[in-house]
Protein backbone atom coordinates (compact mmCIF):
# COMPACT_ATOMS: atom_id res chain seq x y z
CA UNK A 1 0.00 0.00 0.00
CA UNK A 2 1.45 3.28 -1.09
CA UNK A 3 0.33 6.64 1.80
CA UNK A 4 0.66 9.92 0.45
CA UNK A 5 1.65 13.09 2.94
CA UNK A 6 0.24 16.53 1.75
CA UNK A 7 2.70 18.85 3.82
CA UNK A 8 2.65 22.23 3.75
CA UNK A 9 5.10 25.22 4.53
CA UNK A 10 4.00 27.67 7.03
CA UNK A 11 5.23 30.21 9.28
CA UNK A 12 6.60 28.24 12.35
CA UNK A 13 4.73 27.98 15.45
CA UNK A 14 6.77 30.02 18.06
CA UNK A 15 6.89 32.94 15.56
CA UNK A 16 4.44 35.99 16.63
CA UNK A 17 3.11 36.79 13.58
CA UNK A 18 2.71 40.88 12.80
CA UNK A 19 0.05 41.99 10.63
CA UNK A 20 1.14 44.62 8.03
CA UNK A 21 0.94 48.39 8.72
CA UNK A 22 -1.42 48.21 5.22
CA UNK A 23 -3.45 45.75 6.06
CA UNK A 24 -2.83 43.81 2.98
CA UNK A 25 -1.65 40.51 5.15
CA UNK A 26 0.45 38.82 7.72
CA UNK A 27 4.44 40.07 7.47
CA UNK A 28 6.21 36.63 6.03
CA UNK A 29 9.76 38.53 5.78
CA UNK A 30 12.63 36.99 6.77
CA UNK A 31 9.98 34.90 9.42
CA UNK A 32 10.96 31.58 10.20
CA UNK A 33 9.21 28.97 8.03
CA UNK A 34 8.31 24.99 8.83
CA UNK A 35 6.83 22.34 7.95
CA UNK A 36 2.68 22.72 9.50
CA UNK A 37 3.25 20.82 12.90
CA UNK A 38 0.18 18.55 11.73
CA UNK A 39 1.87 17.43 8.92
CA UNK A 40 4.79 16.32 10.70
CA UNK A 41 2.18 14.50 12.72
CA UNK A 42 0.95 12.80 9.44
CA UNK A 43 4.56 12.13 8.31
CA UNK A 44 4.96 10.07 11.09
CA UNK A 45 2.23 8.03 10.97
CA UNK A 46 3.02 7.15 7.71
CA UNK A 47 6.32 6.07 8.92
CA UNK A 48 4.87 3.82 11.42
CA UNK A 49 2.78 2.45 8.94
CA UNK A 50 5.24 1.22 6.84
CA UNK A 51 7.79 0.23 9.59
CA UNK A 52 4.99 -1.63 10.71
CA UNK A 53 5.05 -3.53 7.40
CA UNK A 54 1.42 -1.94 6.35
CA UNK A 55 2.69 0.16 3.67
CA UNK A 56 5.61 -0.44 1.53
CA UNK A 57 6.20 3.40 -0.31
CA UNK A 58 5.58 6.77 1.72
CA UNK A 59 5.30 9.61 -0.87
CA UNK A 60 5.24 13.47 0.57
CA UNK A 61 3.97 16.26 -1.77
CA UNK A 62 3.68 20.01 -0.97
CA UNK A 63 2.05 22.79 -3.06
CA UNK A 64 3.53 26.15 -3.37
CA UNK A 65 6.51 28.56 -3.85
CA UNK A 66 9.93 26.71 -4.91
CA UNK A 67 10.40 27.41 -1.01
CA UNK A 68 8.65 24.18 -0.17
CA UNK A 69 11.34 21.91 -1.39
CA UNK A 70 12.78 22.52 1.95
CA UNK A 71 9.44 20.98 3.78
CA UNK A 72 9.71 18.06 1.37
CA UNK A 73 13.59 17.26 2.41
CA UNK A 74 12.26 17.64 5.87
CA UNK A 75 9.65 14.77 5.50
CA UNK A 76 12.11 12.66 3.34
CA UNK A 77 14.36 13.03 6.46
CA UNK A 78 12.15 12.10 8.59
CA UNK A 79 11.31 8.96 6.46
CA UNK A 80 9.27 9.54 3.14
CA UNK A 81 10.67 7.84 0.04
CA UNK A 82 9.93 10.48 -2.12
CA UNK A 83 8.40 13.80 -2.79
CA UNK A 84 6.54 16.45 -5.25
CA UNK A 85 6.51 19.44 -5.48
CA UNK A 86 3.30 21.22 -7.16
CA UNK A 87 5.30 24.74 -7.71
CA UNK A 88 3.03 27.57 -8.13
CA UNK A 89 3.41 31.32 -6.87
CA UNK A 90 -0.39 31.68 -7.18
CA UNK A 91 -1.74 32.27 -3.45
CA UNK A 92 -3.62 28.31 -3.00
CA UNK A 93 -6.36 28.20 -1.35
CA UNK A 94 -7.61 25.00 -0.35
CA UNK A 95 -9.84 23.77 -2.71
CA UNK A 96 -7.01 24.58 -5.29
CA UNK A 97 -4.66 22.43 -3.48
CA UNK A 98 -7.55 19.88 -2.51
CA UNK A 99 -8.01 19.65 -6.68
CA UNK A 100 -4.34 19.14 -6.91
CA UNK A 101 -3.79 16.86 -4.90
CA UNK A 102 -6.56 14.97 -6.18
CA UNK A 103 -4.81 14.80 -9.46
CA UNK A 104 -1.65 13.72 -7.84
CA UNK A 105 -3.85 11.16 -6.41
CA UNK A 106 -5.11 9.94 -9.55
CA UNK A 107 -1.40 9.22 -10.96
CA UNK A 108 0.02 7.89 -7.79
CA UNK A 109 -2.96 5.82 -6.87
CA UNK A 110 -2.26 5.51 -2.66
CA UNK A 111 -4.23 3.31 -0.55
CA UNK A 112 -4.17 6.27 2.51
CA UNK A 113 -3.89 10.02 2.51
CA UNK A 114 -3.13 11.49 5.39
CA UNK A 115 -3.09 15.49 5.63
CA UNK A 116 -2.88 17.44 8.70
CA UNK A 117 -6.37 18.36 10.33
CA UNK A 118 -5.83 21.79 9.83
CA UNK A 119 -2.32 24.77 8.89
CA UNK A 120 -1.04 26.74 11.84
CA UNK A 121 -1.50 29.77 9.18
CA UNK A 122 -5.15 30.42 7.58
CA UNK A 123 -6.29 27.61 10.21
CA UNK A 124 -8.91 26.54 7.39
CA UNK A 125 -9.39 22.81 8.60
CA UNK A 126 -10.77 22.46 4.94
CA UNK A 127 -8.32 20.84 2.93
CA UNK A 128 -8.52 16.98 3.73
CA UNK A 129 -12.34 16.62 3.56
CA UNK A 130 -12.49 18.72 -0.10
CA UNK A 131 -9.54 16.00 -1.63
CA UNK A 132 -12.27 13.27 0.24
CA UNK A 133 -15.44 14.58 -1.88
CA UNK A 134 -13.10 15.27 -4.77
CA UNK A 135 -12.07 11.70 -4.94
CA UNK A 136 -15.45 10.47 -3.49
CA UNK A 137 -13.49 8.33 -0.59
CA UNK A 138 -14.34 8.27 2.66
CA UNK A 139 -12.69 10.47 5.48
CA UNK A 140 -11.74 10.07 9.18
CA UNK A 141 -10.68 13.47 10.06
CA UNK A 142 -9.12 14.84 13.66
CA UNK A 143 -7.45 11.28 14.28
CA UNK A 144 -5.93 10.07 17.46
CA UNK A 145 -5.76 6.52 16.77
CA UNK A 146 -5.17 4.67 13.23
CA UNK A 147 -5.22 0.88 12.67
CA UNK A 148 -4.89 -0.51 8.94
CA UNK A 149 -7.02 -4.13 8.33
CA UNK A 150 -8.24 -5.56 5.07
CA UNK A 151 -9.65 -3.05 2.63
CA UNK A 152 -10.59 -0.77 5.78
CA UNK A 153 -9.04 1.52 8.30
CA UNK A 154 -10.88 1.99 11.84
CA UNK A 155 -9.88 5.52 13.26
CA UNK A 156 -10.67 6.65 16.24
CA UNK A 157 -11.72 10.55 16.20
CA UNK A 158 -11.79 13.32 18.18
CA UNK A 159 -15.28 14.95 18.50
CA UNK A 160 -16.45 17.78 20.61
CA UNK A 161 -17.99 15.51 23.03
CA UNK A 162 -15.64 13.14 23.53
CA UNK A 163 -13.89 10.34 20.94
CA UNK A 164 -15.71 8.57 18.45
CA UNK A 165 -14.25 5.23 16.02
CA UNK A 166 -14.90 5.01 12.80
CA UNK A 167 -14.83 2.04 10.57
CA UNK A 168 -13.92 3.73 6.62
CA UNK A 169 -13.26 1.58 3.37
CA UNK A 170 -10.12 2.71 1.99
CA UNK A 171 -8.85 4.22 0.00
CA UNK A 172 -9.15 6.72 2.33
CA UNK A 173 -8.34 10.30 3.72
CA UNK A 174 -7.38 10.73 7.17
CA UNK A 175 -6.29 14.24 8.76
CA UNK A 176 -4.32 14.14 12.29
CA UNK A 177 -5.12 15.63 15.09
CA UNK A 178 -2.66 16.56 17.84
CA UNK A 179 -2.25 13.20 19.81
CA UNK A 180 -2.36 10.68 17.11
CA UNK A 181 1.34 10.48 17.81
CA UNK A 182 4.74 11.90 18.48
CA UNK A 183 6.78 12.93 15.60
CA UNK A 184 10.61 11.69 15.72
CA UNK A 185 13.65 14.28 15.43
CA UNK A 186 15.41 13.87 11.92
CA UNK A 187 19.12 12.63 12.66
CA UNK A 188 21.82 14.12 10.78
CA UNK A 189 22.57 11.16 8.56
CA UNK A 190 18.84 10.79 7.49
CA UNK A 191 18.87 14.65 6.75
CA UNK A 192 21.70 14.06 4.35
CA UNK A 193 19.98 10.79 2.72
CA UNK A 194 16.87 13.00 2.09
CA UNK A 195 19.37 15.41 -0.18
CA UNK A 196 19.36 12.31 -2.52
CA UNK A 197 15.87 11.05 -2.34
CA UNK A 198 13.79 11.97 -5.90
CA UNK A 199 11.97 15.19 -6.12
CA UNK A 200 9.75 15.55 -8.75
CA UNK A 201 8.60 19.02 -9.85
CA UNK A 202 5.75 19.29 -12.08
CA UNK A 203 3.28 22.59 -12.27
CA UNK A 204 -1.16 22.88 -12.30
CA UNK A 205 -1.16 23.42 -15.63
CA UNK A 206 0.84 19.97 -16.09
CA UNK A 207 -1.95 18.32 -13.70
CA UNK A 208 -4.56 20.70 -15.78
CA UNK A 209 -5.85 21.98 -12.58
CA UNK A 210 -7.42 25.82 -12.27
CA UNK A 211 -5.95 27.42 -9.21
CA UNK A 212 -7.48 30.51 -9.38
CA UNK A 213 -8.67 31.83 -6.22
CA UNK A 214 -11.97 32.09 -5.43
CA UNK A 215 -11.60 34.42 -1.94
CA UNK A 216 -10.11 37.77 -2.41
CA UNK A 217 -8.52 39.27 0.85
CA UNK A 218 -10.02 42.90 1.06
CA UNK A 219 -7.81 43.41 4.59
CA UNK A 220 -5.99 41.70 6.97
CA UNK A 221 -6.17 43.85 10.91
CA UNK A 222 -4.81 42.97 14.02
CA UNK A 223 -7.21 41.52 16.36
CA UNK A 224 -8.92 43.89 19.39
CA UNK A 225 -6.15 44.27 21.90
CA UNK A 226 -7.06 43.01 25.57
CA UNK A 227 -5.34 45.45 27.86
CA UNK A 228 -3.60 43.68 30.92
CA UNK A 229 -5.95 44.68 33.77
CA UNK A 230 -4.19 44.79 37.61
CA UNK A 231 -2.62 42.30 40.00
CA UNK A 232 -4.59 41.45 43.00
CA UNK A 233 -2.61 41.67 46.18
CA UNK A 234 -4.61 38.07 47.47
CA UNK A 235 -7.66 35.96 47.36
CA UNK A 236 -10.04 38.22 49.16
CA UNK A 237 -8.98 41.56 46.69
CA UNK A 238 -9.62 38.92 43.79
CA UNK A 239 -13.23 38.09 45.12
CA UNK A 240 -14.08 41.53 45.43
CA UNK A 241 -13.20 42.95 42.19
CA UNK A 242 -15.41 39.74 40.87
CA UNK A 243 -18.31 40.91 42.95
CA UNK A 244 -18.13 44.15 42.77
CA UNK A 245 -16.02 45.54 39.64
CA UNK A 246 -16.58 42.77 37.21
CA UNK A 247 -19.91 41.79 38.59
CA UNK A 248 -19.47 38.44 37.05
CA UNK A 249 -20.03 36.37 39.80
CA UNK A 250 -22.85 37.16 42.87
CA UNK B 1 -32.42 35.10 -1.12
CA UNK B 2 -32.64 32.05 1.06
CA UNK B 3 -30.22 30.31 3.06
CA UNK B 4 -29.55 26.97 4.50
CA UNK B 5 -28.67 26.04 7.50
CA UNK B 6 -27.56 22.86 9.10
CA UNK B 7 -28.68 21.85 12.44
CA UNK B 8 -26.17 20.62 15.51
CA UNK B 9 -27.98 17.74 17.45
CA UNK B 10 -27.94 14.31 18.74
CA UNK B 11 -31.25 13.07 17.11
CA UNK B 12 -32.97 13.63 20.21
CA UNK B 13 -32.62 17.52 20.80
CA UNK B 14 -31.23 20.79 19.04
CA UNK B 15 -27.81 22.05 19.99
CA UNK B 16 -27.17 25.60 21.12
CA UNK B 17 -24.37 25.90 18.50
CA UNK B 18 -27.61 26.36 15.83
CA UNK B 19 -28.95 28.92 17.09
CA UNK B 20 -25.48 30.94 16.87
CA UNK B 21 -25.65 29.45 12.90
CA UNK B 22 -29.01 30.77 13.04
CA UNK B 23 -27.96 34.55 14.41
CA UNK B 24 -25.26 34.49 11.22
CA UNK B 25 -27.69 33.92 8.93
CA UNK B 26 -30.05 36.30 10.23
CA UNK B 27 -27.09 38.93 9.80
CA UNK B 28 -26.60 38.04 5.95
CA UNK B 29 -30.52 38.23 5.80
CA UNK B 30 -33.36 36.00 3.82
CA UNK B 31 -35.23 33.50 3.76
CA UNK B 32 -33.71 30.95 6.67
CA UNK B 33 -34.35 27.71 6.10
CA UNK B 34 -32.78 24.66 8.43
CA UNK B 35 -31.84 21.02 8.04
CA UNK B 36 -32.22 18.37 10.03
CA UNK B 37 -30.60 15.06 8.58
CA UNK B 38 -31.39 12.45 11.43
CA UNK B 39 -32.48 9.30 12.69
CA UNK B 40 -36.02 9.37 14.65
CA UNK B 41 -35.04 13.06 14.51
CA UNK B 42 -38.98 14.68 14.52
CA UNK B 43 -38.10 16.19 18.33
CA UNK B 44 -35.30 18.08 16.85
CA UNK B 45 -37.65 18.91 13.62
CA UNK B 46 -40.30 20.52 16.05
CA UNK B 47 -37.62 22.24 18.20
CA UNK B 48 -36.42 24.20 14.88
CA UNK B 49 -39.36 25.08 14.01
CA UNK B 50 -39.88 27.11 17.17
CA UNK B 51 -36.53 28.66 16.44
CA UNK B 52 -37.11 32.75 16.36
CA UNK B 53 -36.32 33.94 12.49
CA UNK B 54 -36.42 30.10 10.78
CA UNK B 55 -38.84 30.17 7.87
CA UNK B 56 -38.84 26.54 6.88
CA UNK B 57 -37.15 23.50 8.50
CA UNK B 58 -36.63 20.42 6.23
CA UNK B 59 -36.22 16.76 7.68
CA UNK B 60 -33.98 13.73 5.96
CA UNK B 61 -35.26 10.92 8.75
CA UNK B 62 -33.14 7.99 7.85
CA UNK B 63 -31.22 5.60 9.67
CA UNK B 64 -27.65 6.47 7.99
CA UNK B 65 -28.14 9.93 8.84
CA UNK B 66 -27.82 8.92 12.81
CA UNK B 67 -24.42 8.89 13.57
CA UNK B 68 -23.68 11.92 11.46
CA UNK B 69 -21.05 10.55 9.07
CA UNK B 70 -19.85 13.30 6.70
CA UNK B 71 -19.94 11.27 3.09
CA UNK B 72 -24.06 10.91 4.14
CA UNK B 73 -24.50 14.14 5.25
CA UNK B 74 -22.28 16.14 2.41
CA UNK B 75 -24.42 14.30 -0.11
CA UNK B 76 -27.65 15.19 0.89
CA UNK B 77 -26.94 18.64 1.55
CA UNK B 78 -25.18 19.19 -2.15
CA UNK B 79 -28.64 16.72 -3.11
CA UNK B 80 -30.94 19.85 -1.94
CA UNK B 81 -28.46 22.75 -2.32
CA UNK B 82 -30.07 24.04 -5.16
CA UNK B 83 -31.97 27.92 -4.76
CA UNK B 84 -29.78 28.66 -1.56
CA UNK B 85 -27.10 31.70 -1.73
CA UNK B 86 -25.49 30.49 1.59
CA UNK B 87 -25.05 27.28 3.19
CA UNK B 88 -24.14 27.43 7.14
CA UNK B 89 -23.43 25.65 9.63
CA UNK B 90 -21.80 25.73 13.22
CA UNK B 91 -17.86 25.40 13.54
CA UNK B 92 -18.23 22.55 15.61
CA UNK B 93 -16.35 19.21 14.96
CA UNK B 94 -19.24 17.97 12.39
CA UNK B 95 -19.89 21.20 11.19
CA UNK B 96 -16.16 21.27 10.56
CA UNK B 97 -16.04 17.44 9.17
CA UNK B 98 -19.04 18.03 6.65
CA UNK B 99 -19.19 21.62 5.13
CA UNK B 100 -15.85 21.38 3.14
CA UNK B 101 -17.08 18.02 1.89
CA UNK B 102 -19.87 20.51 0.68
CA UNK B 103 -18.18 23.26 -0.84
CA UNK B 104 -15.60 20.83 -2.99
CA UNK B 105 -19.04 18.87 -4.64
CA UNK B 106 -20.55 22.30 -5.52
CA UNK B 107 -16.99 23.51 -7.03
CA UNK B 108 -16.69 26.67 -4.32
CA UNK B 109 -14.18 27.72 -1.49
CA UNK B 110 -15.60 27.19 1.91
CA UNK B 111 -14.93 30.21 4.44
CA UNK B 112 -14.29 28.58 7.59
CA UNK B 113 -15.05 30.44 11.20
CA UNK B 114 -16.36 33.64 10.34
CA UNK B 115 -16.79 36.16 13.23
CA UNK B 116 -18.96 38.52 11.85
CA UNK B 117 -20.67 39.53 8.30
CA UNK B 118 -19.86 42.08 6.62
CA UNK B 119 -22.21 41.98 3.52
CA UNK B 120 -23.51 38.92 1.65
CA UNK B 121 -20.03 37.92 0.32
CA UNK B 122 -17.90 39.53 2.59
CA UNK B 123 -16.66 38.16 5.91
CA UNK B 124 -14.33 38.27 8.78
CA UNK B 125 -12.51 35.27 10.33
CA UNK B 126 -9.48 34.98 12.25
CA UNK B 127 -6.15 33.51 10.74
CA UNK B 128 -2.82 32.87 12.22
CA UNK B 129 -4.73 31.79 15.59
CA UNK B 130 -6.49 34.36 15.59
CA UNK B 131 -3.44 36.86 15.75
CA UNK B 132 -4.50 38.55 12.58
CA UNK B 133 -8.76 39.52 11.62
CA UNK B 134 -8.79 38.35 7.93
CA UNK B 135 -11.91 40.26 5.81
CA UNK B 136 -12.69 38.22 2.65
CA UNK B 137 -14.89 38.61 0.05
CA UNK B 138 -16.26 35.26 -1.90
CA UNK B 139 -16.77 35.48 -5.69
CA UNK B 140 -18.73 32.39 -5.29
CA UNK B 141 -22.39 31.58 -6.20
CA UNK B 142 -23.09 29.67 -3.04
CA UNK B 143 -21.41 30.73 -0.16
CA UNK B 144 -20.82 28.14 2.26
CA UNK B 145 -19.62 28.98 5.81
CA UNK B 146 -18.68 27.62 8.74
CA UNK B 147 -19.62 29.82 11.99
CA UNK B 148 -17.59 30.45 15.05
CA UNK B 149 -20.45 30.53 17.63
CA UNK B 150 -18.76 32.81 19.91
CA UNK B 151 -18.83 35.48 17.18
CA UNK B 152 -22.63 35.52 16.93
CA UNK B 153 -25.35 36.14 19.69
CA UNK B 154 -27.91 33.09 19.86
CA UNK B 155 -31.17 33.44 18.57
CA UNK B 156 -34.16 32.68 21.04
CA UNK B 157 -34.75 29.46 21.26
CA UNK B 158 -38.46 29.99 20.76
CA UNK B 159 -41.09 32.31 19.11
CA UNK B 160 -40.67 31.51 15.72
CA UNK B 161 -43.11 28.63 14.30
CA UNK B 162 -42.00 27.35 10.82
CA UNK B 163 -43.26 25.09 8.71
CA UNK B 164 -41.86 21.19 8.96
CA UNK B 165 -41.06 19.63 5.30
CA UNK B 166 -40.14 16.09 4.95
CA UNK B 167 -36.80 15.12 2.73
CA UNK B 168 -36.68 12.40 0.51
CA UNK B 169 -33.26 10.67 2.03
CA UNK B 170 -30.46 9.55 -0.59
CA UNK B 171 -28.63 6.52 -0.71
CA UNK B 172 -26.24 5.12 1.95
CA UNK B 173 -22.82 5.36 0.48
CA UNK B 174 -21.90 2.81 3.01
CA UNK B 175 -18.32 4.40 3.49
CA UNK B 176 -18.37 5.43 7.03
CA UNK B 177 -19.75 3.01 10.11
CA UNK B 178 -19.66 4.40 13.79
CA UNK B 179 -18.02 1.41 15.94
CA UNK B 180 -17.90 3.27 19.20
CA UNK B 181 -18.82 6.68 21.05
CA UNK B 182 -16.96 7.11 24.22
CA UNK B 183 -18.36 10.79 25.19
CA UNK B 184 -17.36 12.50 28.75
CA UNK B 185 -20.28 12.56 30.51
CA UNK B 186 -20.57 15.38 33.12
CA UNK B 187 -23.29 17.43 35.10
CA UNK B 188 -21.88 19.95 34.43
CA UNK B 189 -22.27 22.43 31.50
CA UNK B 190 -20.93 22.43 28.43
CA UNK B 191 -17.71 24.20 27.62
CA UNK B 192 -18.75 26.20 24.16
CA UNK B 193 -22.32 27.20 26.84
CA UNK B 194 -20.73 27.70 30.14
CA UNK B 195 -21.27 31.45 31.49
CA UNK B 196 -17.90 30.43 33.37
CA UNK B 197 -15.08 28.50 33.10
CA UNK B 198 -12.31 27.22 35.24
CA UNK B 199 -9.50 26.13 33.42
CA UNK B 200 -6.38 23.77 34.22
CA UNK B 201 -2.51 23.44 33.09
CA UNK B 202 0.20 21.53 33.56
CA UNK B 203 0.95 23.38 36.68
CA UNK B 204 -1.91 21.25 38.19
CA UNK B 205 0.70 18.37 38.24
CA UNK B 206 -1.30 15.39 37.77
CA UNK B 207 -4.94 14.30 37.12
CA UNK B 208 -5.55 13.47 40.60
CA UNK B 209 -4.78 17.27 41.27
CA UNK B 210 -6.84 18.69 38.61
CA UNK B 211 -9.84 17.23 39.97
CA UNK B 212 -9.02 17.18 43.74
CA UNK B 213 -7.92 21.57 43.65
CA UNK B 214 -10.67 22.56 40.54
CA UNK B 215 -13.50 20.21 41.26
CA UNK B 216 -14.82 22.23 44.31
CA UNK B 217 -14.45 25.80 42.23
CA UNK B 218 -16.09 24.65 39.32
CA UNK B 219 -19.12 23.28 41.74
CA UNK B 220 -19.09 26.10 43.87
CA UNK B 221 -19.38 28.60 40.38
CA UNK B 222 -21.63 25.99 37.99
CA UNK B 223 -18.48 26.65 36.41
CA UNK B 224 -17.49 24.02 33.09
CA UNK B 225 -13.88 22.77 33.34
CA UNK B 226 -11.32 23.59 30.26
CA UNK B 227 -7.47 22.38 30.17
CA UNK B 228 -4.35 23.57 28.47
CA UNK B 229 -3.01 20.86 25.57
CA UNK B 230 -0.17 20.42 27.91
CA UNK B 231 -2.67 18.73 30.47
CA UNK B 232 -4.43 17.00 28.26
CA UNK B 233 -1.57 15.89 26.27
CA UNK B 234 -0.08 14.94 30.34
CA UNK B 235 -3.34 12.84 30.59
CA UNK B 236 -4.66 14.85 33.15
CA UNK B 237 -8.26 15.22 31.59
CA UNK B 238 -9.38 13.72 27.87
CA UNK B 239 -9.18 15.68 24.90
CA UNK B 240 -12.58 17.15 24.67
CA UNK B 241 -11.40 19.84 27.59
CA UNK B 242 -9.02 21.64 25.52
CA UNK B 243 -8.95 25.18 25.20
CA UNK B 244 -7.09 26.69 22.55
CA UNK B 245 -6.36 27.24 18.41
CA UNK B 246 -6.54 23.29 17.97
CA UNK B 247 -9.44 22.80 20.61
CA UNK B 248 -12.27 24.69 21.97
CA UNK B 249 -12.91 28.57 20.80
CA UNK B 250 -14.49 29.31 24.23
CA UNK B 251 -16.19 33.37 25.36
CA UNK B 252 -17.69 32.86 28.74
CA UNK B 253 -18.41 35.57 31.08
CA UNK B 254 -15.17 34.60 33.62
CA UNK B 255 -12.33 32.40 32.12
CA UNK B 256 -9.99 31.62 35.43
CA UNK B 257 -7.01 30.29 33.85
CA UNK B 258 -5.11 28.49 36.66
CA UNK B 259 -1.36 26.82 36.38
CA UNK B 260 -1.88 27.69 32.41
CA UNK B 261 1.27 30.14 31.20
CA UNK B 262 -0.54 31.42 28.43
CA UNK B 263 0.84 30.39 24.69
CA UNK B 264 -0.39 31.67 21.54
CA UNK B 265 -2.15 28.73 20.81
CA UNK B 266 -3.89 28.36 24.48
CA UNK B 267 -4.81 32.42 24.46
CA UNK B 268 -6.77 31.78 20.36
CA UNK B 269 -9.18 30.00 22.29
CA UNK B 270 -9.90 32.19 25.47
CA UNK B 271 -8.81 35.71 24.72
CA UNK B 272 -12.60 36.45 24.02
CA UNK B 273 -13.86 35.80 27.20
CA UNK B 274 -15.48 38.32 28.89
CA UNK B 275 -13.64 38.88 32.32
CA UNK B 276 -10.08 36.89 32.42
CA UNK B 277 -8.81 35.67 35.99
CA UNK B 278 -5.16 34.24 35.83
CA UNK B 279 -3.65 32.26 38.90
CA UNK B 280 -0.02 31.74 38.26
CA UNK B 281 3.25 31.31 40.41
CA UNK B 282 5.27 32.62 37.71
CA UNK B 283 4.75 36.50 37.72
CA UNK B 284 6.55 37.05 34.11
CA UNK B 285 4.06 34.59 32.66
CA UNK B 286 2.36 35.63 29.42
CA UNK B 287 -1.24 34.97 30.61
CA UNK B 288 -1.03 37.93 32.47
CA UNK B 289 -0.79 40.50 29.51
CA UNK B 290 -4.52 39.64 29.20
CA UNK B 291 -5.81 38.94 32.56
CA UNK B 292 -8.38 41.17 34.06
CA UNK B 293 -7.07 40.20 37.40
CA UNK B 294 -3.99 38.64 37.93
CA UNK B 295 -2.88 36.83 41.37
CA UNK B 296 0.51 35.70 41.70
CA UNK B 297 0.82 33.47 44.31
CA UNK B 298 1.13 29.39 44.56
CA UNK B 299 -2.23 27.31 43.15
CA UNK B 300 -2.42 24.36 45.52
CA UNK B 301 -3.16 27.28 48.26
CA UNK B 302 -5.15 29.97 46.59
CA UNK B 303 -7.59 28.12 44.94
CA UNK B 304 -8.87 26.28 48.19
CA UNK B 305 -8.70 29.98 49.85
CA UNK B 306 -10.85 30.95 46.93
CA UNK B 307 -13.42 28.47 47.28
CA UNK B 308 -13.87 28.99 51.18
CA UNK B 309 -14.39 32.60 50.16
CA UNK B 310 -16.89 32.38 47.46
C1 LIG C 1 2.00 33.58 -1.46
C2 LIG C 1 0.74 33.25 -0.69
C3 LIG C 1 0.02 34.28 -0.08
C4 LIG C 1 -1.16 34.00 0.64
N1 LIG C 1 -1.82 35.02 1.23
C5 LIG C 1 -2.94 34.77 1.92
C6 LIG C 1 -3.67 35.84 2.55
O1 LIG C 1 -3.27 37.01 2.51
N2 LIG C 1 -4.83 35.53 3.20
C7 LIG C 1 -5.27 34.24 3.25
O2 LIG C 1 -6.31 34.02 3.88
N3 LIG C 1 -4.61 33.23 2.69
C8 LIG C 1 -3.45 33.46 2.03
N4 LIG C 1 -2.78 32.42 1.44
C9 LIG C 1 -3.39 31.07 1.47
C10 LIG C 1 -3.30 30.39 2.80
O3 LIG C 1 -2.06 30.61 3.43
C11 LIG C 1 -3.47 28.86 2.72
O4 LIG C 1 -2.43 28.33 1.94
C12 LIG C 1 -4.70 28.33 2.09
O5 LIG C 1 -5.82 29.12 2.33
C13 LIG C 1 -4.95 26.88 2.58
O6 LIG C 1 -5.52 26.92 3.88
P1 LIG C 1 -4.98 26.00 5.03
O7 LIG C 1 -3.56 25.71 4.76
O8 LIG C 1 -5.36 26.63 6.31
O9 LIG C 1 -5.77 24.63 4.78
P2 LIG C 1 -6.11 23.51 5.79
O10 LIG C 1 -7.31 22.89 5.20
O11 LIG C 1 -6.16 24.03 7.18
O12 LIG C 1 -4.87 22.53 5.64
C14 LIG C 1 -4.99 21.20 6.12
C15 LIG C 1 -3.93 20.30 5.53
O13 LIG C 1 -3.97 20.30 4.13
C16 LIG C 1 -2.66 20.08 3.58
N5 LIG C 1 -2.27 21.26 2.82
C17 LIG C 1 -2.81 22.51 2.87
N6 LIG C 1 -2.16 23.33 2.01
C18 LIG C 1 -1.19 22.58 1.43
C19 LIG C 1 -0.18 22.85 0.47
N7 LIG C 1 -0.03 24.06 -0.08
N8 LIG C 1 0.63 21.83 0.07
C20 LIG C 1 0.49 20.57 0.61
N9 LIG C 1 -0.43 20.26 1.53
C21 LIG C 1 -1.26 21.26 1.93
C22 LIG C 1 -1.76 19.89 4.76
O14 LIG C 1 -1.66 18.51 5.04
C23 LIG C 1 -2.50 20.63 5.87
O15 LIG C 1 -2.16 20.21 7.16
C24 LIG C 1 -1.61 32.66 0.75
C25 LIG C 1 -0.89 31.63 0.15
C26 LIG C 1 0.28 31.90 -0.57
C27 LIG C 1 1.04 30.76 -1.19
C1 LIG D 1 0.22 23.09 16.56
C2 LIG D 1 0.02 23.40 18.01
C3 LIG D 1 -1.27 23.54 18.47
C4 LIG D 1 -1.52 23.81 19.84
N1 LIG D 1 -2.80 23.96 20.27
C5 LIG D 1 -3.03 24.26 21.56
C6 LIG D 1 -4.36 24.45 22.06
O1 LIG D 1 -5.36 24.33 21.33
N2 LIG D 1 -4.52 24.74 23.38
C7 LIG D 1 -3.45 24.87 24.24
O2 LIG D 1 -3.68 25.13 25.44
N3 LIG D 1 -2.20 24.70 23.81
C8 LIG D 1 -1.97 24.38 22.50
N4 LIG D 1 -0.68 24.18 22.09
C9 LIG D 1 0.38 24.10 23.12
C10 LIG D 1 0.91 25.43 23.63
O3 LIG D 1 1.92 25.89 22.77
C11 LIG D 1 1.49 25.25 25.05
O4 LIG D 1 2.48 24.26 25.02
C12 LIG D 1 0.46 24.87 26.11
O5 LIG D 1 -0.66 25.72 26.03
C13 LIG D 1 1.10 24.98 27.48
O6 LIG D 1 0.19 24.56 28.48
P1 LIG D 1 0.32 25.08 29.97
O7 LIG D 1 0.16 26.55 29.99
O8 LIG D 1 -0.61 24.27 30.79
O9 LIG D 1 1.78 24.60 30.37
P2 LIG D 1 3.08 25.44 30.69
O10 LIG D 1 3.42 26.36 29.59
O11 LIG D 1 4.09 24.46 31.14
O12 LIG D 1 2.62 26.35 31.89
C14 LIG D 1 2.36 25.88 33.19
C15 LIG D 1 2.21 27.10 34.08
O13 LIG D 1 1.83 26.68 35.39
C16 LIG D 1 2.46 27.53 36.32
N5 LIG D 1 2.54 26.79 37.59
C17 LIG D 1 3.22 25.65 37.85
N6 LIG D 1 3.03 25.28 39.14
C18 LIG D 1 2.24 26.19 39.71
C19 LIG D 1 1.70 26.35 41.00
N7 LIG D 1 1.93 25.47 41.98
N8 LIG D 1 0.92 27.42 41.24
C20 LIG D 1 0.66 28.32 40.26
N9 LIG D 1 1.13 28.22 39.00
C21 LIG D 1 1.92 27.16 38.73
C22 LIG D 1 3.82 27.84 35.72
O14 LIG D 1 4.33 29.05 36.24
C23 LIG D 1 3.49 27.93 34.23
O15 LIG D 1 3.22 29.26 33.84
C24 LIG D 1 -0.43 23.94 20.73
C25 LIG D 1 0.88 23.81 20.24
C26 LIG D 1 1.12 23.54 18.90
C27 LIG D 1 2.51 23.41 18.42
Amino acid sequence: MKILVPVKRVIDYNVKVRVKADGTGVDLANVKMSMNPFDEIAVEEAMRLKEGGKATEVVAVSCGVTACQETLRTAMAIGADRSILVESDVELQPLAVAKLLAAVAKKEAPQLIILGKQAIDDDSNQTGQMLAALLGWSQATFASKVVIGEGKATVTREIDGGLETLEITLPAIVTTDLRLNEPRYATLPNIMKAKKKPLEVVKPADLGVDVAPRLSTVSVAEPPKRSAGIRVADVAALVDKLKNEAKVIA
Amino acid sequence: MSLLVIAEHDNASLKAATLNAVAAAAKIGGDIHVLVAGSGCGAVAEQAAKVAGVAKVRVADAAHYGDQTAENLAALIVANAAGYSHILAPATSIGKNTLPRVAALLDVAQISEIISVVDADTFVRPIYAGNAMATVKSADAVKVITVRTTGFDAVAATGGNAAVEPLSAGSDLGQAKLVSRELTKSARPELGAAKIIVSGGRGMGSGENYHKVLEPLADKLGAAMGASRAAVDAGFVPNDYQVGQTGKIVAPQLYIAIGISGAIQHLAGMKDSKVIVAINKDPDAPIFQVADYGLVADLFTTVPELVAAL
